[in-house]
This record gives structure tokens, C-alpha cells and sequence, in this order.
């Protein structure tokens, strides 16, 4: 497949960032998304390394920064915003699970990092995404030190909870809710920990508090409120349910009547 | 020679070891805990755990990750299950037989001391886990469900889904954030520890490379641990996540710590093959599909070439033209036999010409009888996202086609050598979970990674550092403008300086591939001398290329991913230089250590316990010197040496 790619460069999060245009040539409908990214860089550090291409004045601004770790959809660290949509045209994936069988030959792909206010970006396509562990900080756990607690199974649990647990604590707190939201919120994200836990009984004990906090945090951080648009929903990777913002909603409620 | 490794195992009957040596060592107390400060390298379940357990107990922790959150660290993405011998299914588990199953997978090669004590604090990880709110499975009852792994023979694998990693992990982050929100711990995200800095001979810091500035930054502390997992990606192509490394530990290797088993590699039976020459990765399809997932060959090599030729599709093989050979070799453990053994058995057939994808390296793992027994929508509980994962790699739909896998890189059992304390041999520095050597021996059990990293992490590390700190407490804080961080830090800077003046002609990652080529070719599944003497030499050349020829593009002082990975790859061809200094050393085969010399007729792994019996722990002798070997005997007291059997 040869493919154009209009990717987002910024040299810096201070520096005013612009889109440059690419070619790449013979990837493999097989290959994934960062697999052709990989391809792409390899070409622009070659670009530079090659007596030729430099006399030609092809010297570029060199490999494209992105994030990326596990490459199969677990560790949540690719973010590309992928032809206006996270994580690009499949659904239920996140970029890096992305494969090129997905575009077409002659396609023109566009390439930008996370937008919003709440995750500045580093360099290219990578952002800070440091307010999602200042959230969790925030009461994103159960107040449990290690040791002295009772045995597993001395609390049974209704399959159907632990199941809608398991459910909302598959998030991999990528962000791509927030960039797909049109308010930059972490409603998703925040409701996807909060449910997952008050679910449980374990987790119910600190609930209203944990929503309370949680919500607060994410305030004060600037992401924006949610208007039920239900667009994360949509974009959500791994398919984490907008029922889990109303029982956020619920939980946060209950903590103000206490209040 | 022998001094150097004090492997400090309680005296006394196996089962009250842990007990006595907990007895025994000392304590810091609350008032002075406050005062000490200890670094952790990791975020993955050794990590994040042990930063936690040492906040809550007071000390002051700084943690750092390469990533940009603690929760991306690679534990994240293991699938199947965590192991503990809780005994909840009543199929006769106990401590022993956790013990026992550890080490005869392992190949006897572990420590028994530790391998117990791993057994014996099993259970009050699930316990812990429960606690924290991680969902594992259920029954309709509301009681815990478990899952078979290779090598038991019984039910103990605790599991959430195919993602146990991940809500592990996420259960050890939350009780990190809680510490941090508390200010015991500071968190250092996309921070790289590029040395260890000793002060007569003690750990008392690092030097950390800042990714997001570059700023080259001191830290120091009373203590320094090491949690930074495996090595797998010096083969390049492994299931390790692309930036996983074995720098940090290769520094502290360079600094005088012994690395013990380096050879000792897990390839893992069920990854998704490779598809061509653009791959960046490999992917595991977890071990847990065998609990359910028949895997096979076809009998007959014209149903292979069709096959190969898309001519037919596997299921429209006959039953009885299917070699299911894992059932037909090892009838008592069928597809459930360990991993190194399932791995060799997929390479045999292969090797034999029944590989059934066009590359001809591929084998199926099917669940048509699974699904006729159990029906499509059990199988999708038990392993939906698993199965969705291989879709979207492999655009076939395992519901109605058998999966194609192939063995692959997957975990290193040798690591740092720590004695009985977690201690390396450099007072004050510690090692865990991966990123040490002593539980798994020549071959790690599936589902008890997740089990060593939470183990020495919550139960084990920050009882025996307090020993050592008990004895440090009236001592300052470390000062790091002392002549030894200012001299690591000069050689961080050289180091860097030179990497990016170099200029040459060859990318980081054209390197990479090649030492991974020539790892896998003469390190990997099968190994032999003179294999192995030319891969050593085939090392040393390409590093001396890689210091001569490389091209690393931009500057230190911005956000540069190939400056980072060159720098790791800088350590893993030393890392595959000693890989291949040990394998050649160890001249028997054991677990995943396969000698062509040392087999058994049919094709069986053959060890030499009278001449290899021992751990190999290898200490630096400076650059360009062959590493000293010095080795620790492995004594065996309550188990019965034997042949590996899992036949019947």
C-alpha cells in the first residue's frame, strides 16, 4: 500500500505545532498502524543520513515522536487521533491494534495527538497525560494498607457485580474519551473507577467520598463538564458503558446529601 | 570465590524457614523509618507493590518509570492468572504442592528456600488483591473461580477475564496513589535510571535521564531496588512491550552485581506468528487458551501444502487426519505441559515440515471441541477479549477457524542474583520480581510471574530491607553532590554525548534487528557450541559497529525516543554476549535451555545434575574482559531430584 500522511509536528509544548506531508511506500496491509508509523520514521531518519537525499534538500525535522509500549491494546499509551477520530476508523481498538487492512491503496491519512486543555502536548504526537494519575490519586483506590486483611472468599460477590466491575475496570486510561468529548471531559474515565469499585463491597464502604474527590480533582484540573452527548462511548477502545457515569452521578449525589 | 555468594537460607525444616528468618531479623522502627529513603526502579507489580508496602510502613520512596504513568508498566499485559494454593476447588493443592510443581517446572534449578517461601505467601496475595477491589472471577455463588495453567495438575490459577495483569496491576497503582496522595512516595514518571552510584560499596542512588527535558538528574537514598523486569527484548521480536529493557539491571551488573542464569530464556508456545518483515512486536494468545484449546498438525503433508496454498481451510480436516502431538506425547498433562516443553514440541513438527502457514512456522490451537462441549458463549466469557485480539491481528475468526500460533520470546528467568533477602551482592541494593533470578529456575510455571512480582513486592522486600536499613538509620541522608554522583553522572553525560556524535550510517532499530537475528538463530530454542561460539563473536562485532556506525538522530536535551532506545540497546548486546557466554558454559539442557548435545532419544531435555547443579553468577570484570563465574550449589532437601516426566 503507498499511503499519504499529513502528520502533526510540534517541536515542543511550547513551540506552535504544524502539519507536514509524507509519503510511504509498500506497507503491508498485515502491518499495524505503528508498525507503518515505525516505517515512516525509519524513512525520515534514513532521509537524513543519506549523502543524496540531503543534497536534494530533503533534510527533515526528523522521526516523529508518539507513544506507544505493549502494541497490543493492554498498557494504554498510544493516543493518535487518527483521520478526526481516536484511535482511528476501526472500532473497539486502541492504535496500536489498528491494522492497515483497514485503509485503503492512495489513502490520505491524517495524524494529530489528543486534543484538550487538560493534556498538554510534549512533543508531536505525544501528550501529557499526568491528570489522570492526579485523579487517581485524588481517592481512585480502596484505603487498604498491605497485610491484615480477611481471606478472599470471606465475602462472596454476585457474579452479575463482579462481572459489571470487571466491565468498568477494562479501561486502560488512554484519553481517548477526553479528546473525543467536545468539552474535554473525564467523565468517562473518572465514572469508569468509581463504578468499579462501588460495585464492589469492598469498594462500597468509601464511595461517595471517592466520587466526591475524584470529581473535584478532575474540576480543578480543567477538564470540562459532561452534556451527555455519549461520544466517549462510541470511542471508547474497550467498549467501557455510559451507565457507569450515572452511577458516578448517583455516588456523587449521595456524597453531597451527607455533606 | 565462594564468599561471594552468601546465599543466607534460614537454618531448619523448609516450612519454618520464612518464619524463623522473619523472627530473626530486625526492624526499624516507626520514628526512624522516617528518616530513611529508598529508591524503587519500576512500576510493574514488583514495583509498584514494594513502593506502596515501603510507604505505608512509613519510609520515604521515590519511584520511577520510563512510562508516563506507573499503570503502563509492562505486568500490565499479562492475561491468564496469578497462581496461589488456596485449595479453594478442594483438588488436594497445598503449599507443598505449589512448592513442588515450581520447582520440578523450574527443571531443578531454583532455590528451594525461595521457592517455598513464594508458595507460602501465595495465598495472602489473593487475599490482598480481594481487598483492593480487583474483580477477579466468580462463581454463581460469589465465591472465587479458578483455571488450569501448564505444569499443575490441579485448579489454582486465580484470573480476571484475559486482563489478570492489568487488574493487578491496577490494584498495586491504587495502593501507589493512595501513597503518593499521602506524600510517602514521590512518583517520577518518564524518568530512565542510567547508573547506579555505590559509596564504599553501598547502593545510595542513581543518575536518571529526565525523557521529557533530558536533564540528567541525582538522586539518592539508603536503598535502591530493582524491579525493572526482563530482557526478552534483546531478541528484538519478543512479547516484552517495545520498551521494555534490561538497562537498569545491566548497570547495576556493571557496578559489580552478580547476574545469575543469563541463558535461561522462556519461549512462549501460543504467540501469533510472525507475518512479515514490518513486524515491530509479538503477541501472546494467553497460556490459559489450553485449559481449552486443543493444538495440532495435520498427519498428512498433503493436507499441509494445501494448507499453505489456502486450497482448504483446517477445519475441514477430518478428525482423524489431526496429530494432536502434545496429547499423543504427554498423555497425564496433554496441552497443559510447561511451556519450554510445549515450545520445542511446536518446533519438532515444524521442523518436520507439518508447520501449517505459508512461513511454514506455524501450528493450530483450536476450540471447536471446547465450543461444541461448552457452547460459543462460555468460551466467549472465558476468553472474549483474547479471542477479539487475535481477530483484529489476524482478520480470522477463531470461533470458526483453529488460531495459528508459533513459540516466541516471552520472559527471562535469570536476572540480578539475590540471596534469600532479595539482597543482590551489592549491600543496600535489592532486586525483584523479573528482574531477579530466584524462583523459576530454568523454566517459569505460567501464572507465576504476577505471583513473584506481588509476593516480593507486598510480603517479602519490605520485611528484609528493614533488616538491612536497622543498620543504617543513624546515618544522613545521602548527599549527592559527593565525588561519586558527580563522577556517574560525567560518564551518563559521555556516554550520551558519544552516542549521538557517532552519526553513522545505520538506524537504532537495523541494529536491533540484526542482534535479535542473531539471538534467535543461535540463542534461542535450540542451542549448540558452535552456534553459540559464533554468536558471541557475531556480538562483539556488531557492537563494535554499533559504537562506530550508528546514527542517533536529534539532541539530548528534547523528548528523543531514538536516543533511548539507543541507549538500550547499547547494554543489550552485552546482555546477548553474556547470554551466550553462559549458554555456552552450561553444557546440559535444562528447561528452556536446550543443548542439541544433551537430549534424550526422543528428543527430550537431558540435564547433568552432577556437573551443573548450580546457579551461574556472573561478575563484571571491566569492558573487554571475560566475566568471572562464580556459582551457588543448589542443595535439594525435600524433594526428590528426577527426571522431568510429564508423560504419566
Amino acid at each position: 500500500m503507498d499511503l499519504t500522511l499529513k502528520v502533526w509536528r510540534q517541536k515542543n509544548a511550547k513551540e506552535k505545532g504544524h502539519f507536514e506531508t509524507y509519503q510511504v511506500k509498500g506497507i503491508s496491509p498485515d502491518s499495524s498502524f505503528l508498525e507503518m508509523m515505525d516505517i515512516l520514521n525509519e524513512q525520515l531518519i534514513k532521509e537524513n543520513i543519506d549523502p543524496v537525499a540531503i543534497n536534494k534538500g530533503c533534510k527533515n525535522s526528523g522521526p516523529v515522536s508518539f507513544d506507544h509500549d505493549c502494541r497490543e491494546g493492554i498498557c494504554g499509551a498510544c493516543s493518535l487521533y487518527i483521520n478526526g477520530r481516536a484511535h482511528g476508523p476501526d472500532n473497539d481498538v486502541t492504535t496500536c491494534q489498528l491494522h492497515m487492512r483497514k485503509f485503503k491503496d492512495g489513502d490520505t491519512i491524517t495524524i494529530e495527538p489528543w486534543r484538550s486543555a487538560a493534556f498538554p502536548v510534549i512533543k508531536d504526537l505525544v501528550v501529557d497525560r499526568g491528570a489522570f494519575d492526579k485523579i487517581l490519586q485524588a481517592g481512585g483506590f480502596i484505603s487498604v494498607n498491605t497485610g491484615g486483611v480477611p481471606d478472599a472468599n470471606a465475602i462472596p460477590i454476585p457474579k452479575k457485580n463482579a462481572d459489571l466491575s470487571m466491565d468498568a475496570a477494562a479501561c486502560v486510561g488512554c484519553g481517548a474519551c477526553v479528546a473525543t468529548c467536545k468539552n474535554g471531559s473525564a467523565m468517562l474515565f473518572v465514572s469508569a473507577r468509581v463504578s468499579s469499585l462501588a460495585l464492589l463491597p469492598q469498594g462500597k464502604v468509601e464511595a461517595a467520598r471517592r466520587a466526591k474527590n475524584m470529581v473535584a480533582k478532575m474540576d480543578e484540573l480543567g477538564f470540562g463538564a459532561c452534556t451527555n452527548t455519549r461520544a466517549c462511548e462510541m470511542e471508547c477502545p474497550k467498549n467501557i458503558s455510559v451507565t457507569n457515569i450515572a452511577r458516578l452521578n448517583r455516588e456523587f449525589l449521595c456524597a453531597k446529601l451527607k455533606d | 570465590m565462594a564468599e561471594k555468594l552468601i546465599s543466607h537460607i534460614p537454618e531448619g525444616p523448609l516450612a519454618e524457614k520464612w518464619t524463623k528468618h522473619k523472627a530473626q531479623i530486625r526492624v526499624v522502627s516507626p520514628v526512624n523509618k522516617r528518616k530513611m529513603e529508598i529508591i524503587v526502579i519500576g512500576t510493574g507489580l514488583g514495583g509498584a507493590s514494594a513502593a506502596a508496602s515501603l510507604g505505608e510502613l512509613g519510609y520515604n520512596v521515590k519511584v520511577f518509570c520510563i512510562s508516563d504513568s506507573p499503570r503502563r508498566a509492562h505486568s500490565i499485559a499479562a492475561q491468564g492468572g496469578i497462581n496461589a494454593a488456596k485449595n479453594y476447588q478442594n483438588d488436594n493443592d497445598s503449599t507443598y504442592r505449589l512448592f513442588y510443581d515450581t520447582i520440578k517446572g523450574g527443571d531443578y534449578r531454583s532455590r528451594e528456600a525461595n521457592v517455598y517461601r513464594l508458595a507460602e505467601v501465595s495465598n495472602n496475595i489473593i487475599d490482598q488483591c480481594v481487598a483492593q477491589g480487583v474483580p477477579f472471577a466468580r462463581d454463581y455463588g460469589g465465591l472465587l473461580d479458578n483455571r488450569s495453567f501448564g505444569g499443575a495438575q490441579v485448579s489454582r490459577t486465580f484470573y480476571a477475564r484475559g486482563q489478570t495483569g492489568q487488574q493487578l496491576l491496577l490494584g498495586a497503582y491504587a495502593a501507589l496513589n493512595r501513597q503518593i496522595a499521602k506524600g510517602t512516595v514521590k512518583s517520577y514518571p518518564r524518568h530512565e535510571m542510567l547508573d547506579l552510584v555505590l559509596i564504599n560499596g553501598e547502593a545510595k542512588g542513581i543518575i536518571a535521564r529526565n525523557i521529557v527535558t533530558g536533564e540528567i538528574e541525582r538522586f539518592g537514598a539508603h536503598a535502591v531496588v530493582i524491579a525493572s523486569g526482563g530482557y526478552g527484548n534483546v531478541y528484538f521480536l519478543s512479547t516484552n512491550a517495545m520498551n521494555s529493557n534490561g538497562s537498569a539491571a545491566w548497570q547495576c551488573y556493571k557496578k559489580g552485581a552478580c547476574f545469575a542464569n543469563p541463558c535461561f530464556a522462556q519461549i512462549h508456545p501460543t504467540c501469533i506468528p510472525v507475518h512479515g518483515t514490518q513486524q515491530s512486536k509479538l503477541t501472546l494468545m494467553s497460556e490459559s487458551l489450553r485449559n481449552d484449546g486443543r493444538i495440532w498438525v495435520p498427519k498428512k503433508k498433503e493436507d499441509v501444502e494445501k494448507l499453505r496454498k489456502k486450497q482448504i481451510k483446517p477445519s475441514q480436516i477430518p478428525e482423524e487426519d489431526r496429530d494432536y502431538y502434545l496429547e499423543r506425547r504427554y498423555p497425564a498433562f496433554g496441552n497443559l505441559v510447561p511451556r519450554d516443553v510445549a515450545s520445542r514440541a511446536a518446533k519438532e513438527r515444524c521442523d518436520a515440515g507439518y508447520g501449517v502457514n505459508e512461513t511454514g512456522l506455524a501450528v493450530f490451537l483450536d476450540f471447536k471441541t471446547a465450543i461444541e462441549r461448552l457452547g460459543e458463549k462460555v468460551i466467549t466469557e472465558r476468553y472474549g477479549n483474547l479471542f477479539q485480539m487475535y481477530e483484529k491481528i489476524t482478520d480470522t475468526n477463531p470461533y470458526k477457524e483453529p488460531m495459528m500460533i508459533y513459540p516466541a520470546i516471552h520472559y527471562t528467568m535469570g536476572g540480578l542474583w539475590v540471596d534469600y533477602n532479595l539482597q543482590t551482592t551489592i549491600p543496600g541494593l535489592y532486586a525483584i520480581g523479573e528482574a531477579n533470578f530466584s524462583d523459576h529456575g530454568g523454566n517459569r510455571l505460567g501464572a507465576s510471574a504476577l505471583m513473584q512480582g506481588l509476593a516480593d513486592g507486598y510480603f517479602i522486600l519490605p520485611y528484609t530491607i528493614g533488616d538491612y536499613l536497622s543498620h543504617k538509620f543513624s546515618e544522613p541522608k545521602t548527599d549527592t553532590n559527593a565525588p561519586e554522583f558527580e563522577e556517574a553522572e560525567k560518564a551518563v553525560k559521555e556516554k550520551i554525548s558519544k552516542l549521538l556524535s557517532i552519526k553513522g550510517k545505520k538506524t537504532v532499530d537495523t541494529l536491533h534487528k540484526e542482534l535479535g537475528n542473531i539471538m534467535w538463530e543461535y540463542v534461542g530454542m535450540a542451542r549448540n557450541e558452535a552456534g553459540l561460539k559464533t554468536a558471541i563473536e557475531k556480538i562483539r562485532e556488531l557492537k563494535k559497529e554499533f559504537w562506530s556506525n550508528v546514527y542517533v538522530a536529534g539532541t539530548n536535551e528534547q523528548f528523543n525516543q531514538e536516543l533511548e532506545k539507543a541507549l538500550r540497546l547499547a547494554d543489550f548486546f552485552e546482555i546477548g554476549e553474556l547470554m551466550a557466554i553462559d549458554a555456552l558454559d552450561r553444557k546440559e539442557s535444562c528447561g528452556g535451555h536446550f543443548r542439541e548435545e544433551m537430549q534424550t532419544e526422543d528428543g527430550e531435555t537431558k540435564r547433568d545434575d552432577e556437573h551443573y547443579m548450580y546457579v551461574a553468577a556472573w561478575e563484571y570484570q571491566g569492558e573487554g574482559q571475560e566475566p568471572k563465574l562464580h556459582k551457588e550449589p543448589l542443595k535439594y532437601e525435600n524433594i526428590k531430584i528426577a527426571v522431568r516426566n510429564y508423560k504419566d
